[in-house]
């Protein structure tokens, strides 16, 4: 009965956000929703957001991003007991944000949506190498991955607990 | 190479063998982004080619302990530099060093009449501390990382170097460096400010405490690619000896990630003046491998 109420009111507040939750998505405890949640204020060099190819360019790079950290061996476990649904649907409104497209995040904001993953700096590390390789296969020029990299790496000391 | 390097080496073996099996977590040791453990300079510490940079050498994140070893050549018109070496890079934190200097004179040391292919050379003990900031993921704000360290260096040519007008073969420098990756734009900076009265970086003695002296250096890179910097140092130098005058160092060069063990660096550098010959510029490359 708990889970139905929390799941309906994290529905109804993220649809007032205009997050458009997808099938299969666990419920989380509600939370208030805020584009600062997205760790980093957003680009506004619109020369960016279109290297990256818009949104259909974030939503491959994302897609392409989870898969990759969701399968290495480097960093088992990370991902275990993670909702991968919700990961790829606010990893692409918080990337599309930073890079200044027309999105808002309605996510969690960084600390807590990593306080019980105990990520390590090495294994950031190697989910920044996983970014970089999505960008790469997408073709984002390396001084625009370098942009949001910018934009991502202080999330570092929220992200790294251990 | 002397006893005394040899033991060093080994030691130095040790701790990096050590320290990869010592965390029961990393099976696969490591965990430093590409190039972010810089070079190894030509003193032994973990950065760039002739000036000190902040970065702690290694692949060790701040939770292991990780070493590199490298070795490096100098080609000059009259002379030829090599050196060799190794650090341990402590928890991201702090760097113990060490390096072999080999300053070859060739047909010169006929010329300068202390003999065919004679060679100069110098052991150098270096430790850095960071104090600072963090070079990589500082991207919110101006600060840069910040390290202090120092070397020991002793010329194994002591009487010579005094004859030459430097009063000790051995001596100490300080100095407090700063690192800056500003990843916006694809740029590595940095700076530092060396405290020393060394000649030729050390080669030909130490001229004391009263002629010791505060001297900028700085580096500038640009990220061509996850595996390629390129970038460009300048040294400032004393010029503390009668017999010879002494130039500012400075090079040009490209670092080049070959896998997250291997980096190889080639540069021309430009070292001035040596021991009354001139125009000494020419090609610098070395190879380090990182644990």
């Amino acid at each position: 009965m708990r889970a139905a109420i929390v799941s309906a009111v994290s529905f109804a507040l993220a649809s007032i956000a205009g997050a458009q939750i997808h099938e299969g998505e666990l419920p989380v405890d509600p939370y208030e929703i805020s584009n600062e949640n997205a760790g980093a204020s957003p680009i506004e060099d619109p020369a960016v957001f279109a290297a990256f190819g818009g949104k259909p360019g974030i939503d491959r790079i994302v897609d392409d991003f989870v898969i990759r950290i969701s399968t290495n061996p480097k960093i088992e476990g990370i991902f275990a007991a993670s909702d991968l649904i919700r990961l790829r649907r606010t990893l692409k409104e918080q990337l599309c944000y930073i890079l200044g497209g027309p999105c808002n995040y309605t996510g969690r904001d960084m600390a807590s949506s990593h306080l019980d993953h105990g990520v390590t700096t090495r294994e950031f590390n190697f989910l920044v190498e996983d970014l970089q390789d999505a960008m790469d296969a997408e073709g984002v020029p390396f001084r625009m991955q370098n942009k949001l990299l910018a934009k991502l790496a202080p999330m570092h000391d929220d992200i790294v607990t251990r | 190479m002397s006893a005394y390097s040899g033991r060093l080496l080994a030691i130095t073996g040790l701790v990096l063998s050590a320290g990869s099996t010592a965390c029961a977590e990393a099976l696969e040791p490591g965990g430093k982004l590409l190039l972010t453990r810089g070079v190894s300079n030509v003193e032994g510490a973990g950065g760039g080619g002739v000036v000190n940079w902040a970065l702690i050498t290694g692949n060790e994140t701040d939770r292991g302990v990780g070493g590199t070893v490298f070795g490096t050549y100098l080609a000059l018109p009259d002379y030829d530099l090599t050196v060799y070496g190794g650090a341990v890079g402590l928890f991201d934190r702090a760097e113990i060093s060490y390096a072999r200097q080999d300053f070859d004179t060739g047909d010169t040391g006929a010329a300068l009449g202390i003999g065919q292919g004679f060679t100069f050379g110098q052991d150098i003990i270096g430790a850095k501390l960071r104090v600072a900031g963090d070079a990589v993921y500082d991207q919110d704000s101006w600060m840069p990382q910040v390290t202090i360290g120092g070397y020991y260096k002793r010329s194994d040519q002591e009487a010579l170097v005094q004859a030459l007008g430097s009063e000790d073969g051995e001596g100490v420098e300080a100095y407090v460096a700063a690192t800056k990756l500003v990843l916006e734009h694809s740029l590595l900076l940095g700076g530092a400010l060396r405290y020393s009265s060394a000649n030729q970086n050390g080669l030909l003695g130490f001229s004391g405490d009263s002629e010791a002296e505060l001297l900028p250096e700085f580096s500038a890179a640009y990220l061509v690619s996850r595996r390629l910097a390129i970038g460009a140092e300048y040294r400032v130098k004393p010029d503390n000896l009668a017999f010879a005058q002494e130039d500012d160092w400075y090079d040009i060069f490209a670092a080049y990630a070959l896998n997250e063990n291997l980096t190889l660096t080639a540069a021309y550098a430009d070292l001035g003046s040596i021991a009354t010959f001139d125009d000494q510029r020419g090609l610098y490359i070395s190879l380090q491998a990182g644990f």
